[in-house]
């Protein structure tokens, strides 16, 4: 009953939303921001926003990020929500050519370094970076007395044999991040020789972030057998932050030279009839506030020059300035057959 | 006047149902697929006939079909005793034991997956088979025995009397009258297992795909509507070919039999053989459905610092300051109520189905038809959502609506097969008995079938309630920060790293069984008025 009275009420808000307000003042707007599932903020952030701003914010979590953006696509002319975030540099070259984003340069993006504004029409606005690096059980090889490998050639070594689990890249962004590191690495020519060395050294793969880290990893949450798997330079902070008691050392490690950089973006969708407030939103995710919060909440690097880290990562998170990339354009054009062509180097 | 009311009541039978089915089923699917295969507007199945003629693809398609059927064998063949044991013998947490089979059924499969990789199981065939068992069993065991409580063991005892083996006995009388049940039960255990997605990507690991991953991977991941469609239709096809020899095999053998109240027919194990062959029964479940939820129940308590409350604490208070965290008494709430709609949802469209179904010609149709998306890929049904339910007033694409709509349509099948097989197998003579007696149709509908069907309806409503708690595919896809349920939640903490994470999910999963436990246990307590 109570839904019916509920289902009532939103047909009668659908019909007034679709008649021209004729109120004076205006009303607060709620807008939809699509997202993936990985999404969080602190309410009180967000709470300051609409505080700010009188804009409500309804958060969409729709799937990993790749399904996340498929929809929207596939919505793009009814569409879903206003803005979309979560869209990385593996993905930016399909959202940009399905053109579901409206131009808009933020004026915070006077903060941003230029090497993340990887759109020059400003369809997208850069708001943080993740690095996938490989990470090691610290206590697992200090017990096992192996050193604990420095390059991604070590990995084909027999001192690593069967001690590396990595993620499906059709099925797992930072599986596809890795792929994408190890083609930066030895290039189109020699991506697939590395590989085969991998498969011949006993790689294991598994098809999400999940299995990988709390399944096959030594240092996860299951009990995995496993001591170096393909996870984030922000695993080593996180794994102190979520242990009780937290340990005075991060038991992972990052093995910095595997490190391949994802940077994450915001548009604003063509298709919103709430374009000053979805605008709004995009400043406001560039804000000091906003970019300080991200780091405890998504485990994501702020890419807002100044913005404080908390203590857990300045002290637990190695970082790299000079991490493995390649143009997004050429994502863009080789990601599908680089995915067939690892499957038939590494499955087959 | 009482026969245009006869014909009214006659249509809506029917139309209710398949209007749900239209709608909610049939309309989006159809919208994606004519994305796929008609993108300019003219149809071209061209994609189709590569997958057919592309061998990896057609590899996927036999992998799927054979992976299946060795699957529903096994869960049959395993099952099937399991249900003669708690329908017909009485014995010491009977009731319990009912309630927990159905456990397996509602935890996520990622859950699931990292108790049998904890339990040695390593990625293969046998690792899928097992948990495609360990998640079926309970399908079998409740709608077959739900059914085999009812039938009258003066039957078989006669047979025996009359100089058959026990064997003899089961396969002439017992046999013949549960193959409605059984063959309703194992084509559901068919689709399940032909559309299973996370035990084949956990358990099967990364060289094994079947049609639905696939699927999933052209849709939601490379975004392939073409290729996704093709795949689709192979599916669908396949899917229905085998709801129509179902149908057909469940029609042929329609046999009117003096049903029993439950109560009447179930007693304690008599002989040294019988005991024995409870005892096994009850051992088989033991291990095969209870020692992969002991791994999760004991590491919900396995603290660094001991055993202990710890990851039941941090549910509690890990991530509370984010937009995404529900506190686990919400979330628990959002189950409990989103379950309890869907209930209704599948209980009224499939009981009117059900009804339809045992009564008319046009009913084998419907209930293949309602059978139908439980073999087709959810990522083409919630796609198919999106594009197709995208104007006001059927913009439900944000509504919360949409959850126990999704849920429930899952449900509705168990609530058909449940009820169709009791309800065909009244006797009509004792219809006709009553009419005679001048009893009106609706007298001899509430006399007569009625309390039956109420039965038969409780024991669909507890499986029906315990599928949409456990339902994950549909609803994640739909909820909302506050309107997250149980398996939604689990989802989330795994995927973040941290031990705190990993121990909550698990704790999360433990409130989950033993909330399905205990709903299942309250609904089949449910008294019905004695029957006869």
């Amino acid at each position: 009953m109570k839904r019916l009275a509920v289902l009532a009420v939103t047909l009668t808000m659908l019909a007034a939303a679709a008649t021209p307000a004729r109120a004076a003042s205006a009303p607060p707007v709620t807008i939809r921001l699509v997202t993936h599932d990985s999404f969080a903020v602190s309410k009180s952030v967000l709470a300051a926003f609409t505080r700010q701003t009188g804009i409500k914010v309804e958060v969409l979590a729709s799937g990993d990020a790749g399904a996340a953006l498929n929809q929207v696509i596939l919505t793009k002319n009814s569409p879903i929500g206003d803005a979309f975030y979560g869209l990385d540099n593996t993905f930016l070259s399909r959202a940009l050519g399905a053109g579901i984003f409206q131009p808009y340069q933020s004026t915070q993006l006077a903060s941003v370094p230029a090497t993340y504004q990887l759109d020059a029409q400003h369809r997208v606005t850069p708001i943080d970076h993740g690095d996938v690096c490989i990470n090691y059980d610290k206590t697992w090889f200090s017990s096992h007395q192996v050193p604990v490998p420095t390059s991604l050639d070590d990995l084909t070594k027999p001192a690593y044999k069967g001690h590396l689990v990595v993620e499906n890249p059709a099925t797992s962004s930072p599986g596809l991040a890795f792929v994408m590191a190890t083609i930066a690495r030895y290039g189109e020519r020699g991506w697939r020789a590395y590989w085969a060395k991998l498969r011949a050294n006993g790689v294991q793969v598994v098809d999400g972030w999940d299995q990988a880290y709390n399944g096959s990893f030594t240092a996860g949450g299951g009990n995995g057998d496993i001591p170096l798997v393909v996870s984030y330079a922000s695993s080593p902070p996180a794994a102190v932050v979520n242990a009780n008691p937290q340990p005075a050392q991060s038991p992972i490690g990052t093995m910095l030279s595997s490190c391949f950089r994802q940077i994450e973006f915001v548009g604003v969708l063509k298709t919103t009839t709430h374009v000053a407030a979805a605008r709004k939103l995009v400043d406001f995710m560039l804000s000091q506030r906003f970019q300080a919060d991200m780091p405890l909440q998504m485990y994501v690097f702020p890419v807002r020059d100044g913005t404080p880290l908390p203590a857990v990562f300045t002290k637990f998170a190695q970082t790299t300035s000079n991490p493995l990339s390649i143009p997004a354009a050429q994502i863009g054009h080789n990601r599908d057959r680089w995915i067939n062509e690892w499957t038939a180097t590494v499955l087959r | 006047m009482t026969r245009l009311a006869a014909r009214v009541r006659r249509v809506a039978l029917v139309a209710v149902p398949l209007g749900f089915f239209g709608l909610f089923f049939a309309y989006p699917v159809g919208s994606i697929l004519a994305r796929g295969l008609a993108p300019g507007g003219h149809v071209d199945l061209g994609p189709v006939g590569r997958v057919l003629t592309d061998a990896s693809l057609r590899g996927i398609a036999w992998f799927t079909v054979w992976q299946a059927a060795l699957s529903t064998l096994l869960t049959v063949l395993i099952a099937l005793p399991g249900a003669y044991v708690v329908s017909r013998f009485r014995f010491p947490g009977r009731g319990l034991v009912r309630a927990a089979i159905v456990i397996p059924f509602v935890l996520p499969t990622v859950v699931v997956g990292s108790a049998f990789l904890a339990l040695g199981f390593r990625p293969s065939l046998g690792a899928i088979v097992v948990a495609h068992v360990f998640f079926n069993y309970a399908v079998v065991v409740r709608i077959v025995g739900g059914f085999w409580s009812h039938l009258d063991p003066q039957q078989d005892d006669a047979a025996r009397v009359l100089g058959a083996s026990r064997l003899r006995a089961f396969r002439t009388v017992v046999l013949p009258a549960l193959r409605p049940a059984l063959l309703g039960a194992a084509a559901i255990v068919f689709l399940f297992t032909f559309t299973s997605f996370g035990v084949i990507l956990i358990l099967g690991g990364p060289t094994r795909s079947t049609l639905e991953t696939e699927i999933y991977r052209q849709t939601a991941e490379l975004l392939n509507l073409r290729t996704a469609a093709a795949l689709s239709v192979v599916q669908v096809t396949a899917v229905a070919a085998v709801l129509v020899v179902v149908g057909r095999a469940e029609g042929r053998h329609r046999v009117a039999l003096r049903l029993r109240s439950a109560r009447d027919t179930a007693r304690r194990a008599r002989t040294g053989l019988e005991r024995l062959f409870v005892g096994t029964n009850l051992v088989v479940m033991a291990a095969l459905l209870g020692a992969p939820l002991v791994v999760l129940l004991a590491r919900s308590f396995a603290t660094t610092g001991g055993p202990g409350f710890g990851f039941y604490d941090a549910l509690g208070h890990l991530h509370a300051n984010s937009v995404l965290f529900v506190p686990p008494v919400d979330a628990i709430r959002n189950s409990l109520v989103f379950a309890g709609e869907a209930t209704v949802i599948a209980v009224g469209i499939g009981g009117l189905a059900a009804v339809a179904v045992a009564r008319g010609r046009r009913g084998r149709f419907l209930d293949g038809a309602l059978a139908l998306p439980l073999g087709v890929s959810a990522v083409t049904v919630g796609f198919g959502f999106l594009i197709a339910l995208d104007k006001a007033p059927l913009d439900l694409r944000t509504s919360s609506l949409l959850i126990p709509i999704a849920q429930g349509t899952v449900a509705v099948p168990f609530v058909v097969r449940t009820i169709v097989p009791v309800l065909r197998s009244i006797d009509p003579r004792l219809r006709e008995a009553a009419m005679t007696l001048g009893a009106s149709p609706a007298r001899v509908w509430r006399e007569v079938d009625g309390p039956i069907v109420a039965r038969a309806g409780l024991v669909a409503a507890g499986f029906a309630f315990a599928i949409s708690l456990g339902e994950f595919g549909a609803t994640v896809f739909l909820a909302r920060p506050n309107t997250q349920t149980l398996p939604v939640v689990i989802f989330r903490l795994l995927g973040q790293p941290g031990e705190l994470n990993f121990g909550a999910a698990m704790a999360a999963s433990t409130i989950l069984m033993a909330l399905t436990g205990a709903a299942v246990l309250l609904i089949d307590r449910v008294r019905v008025a004695r029957v006869f």
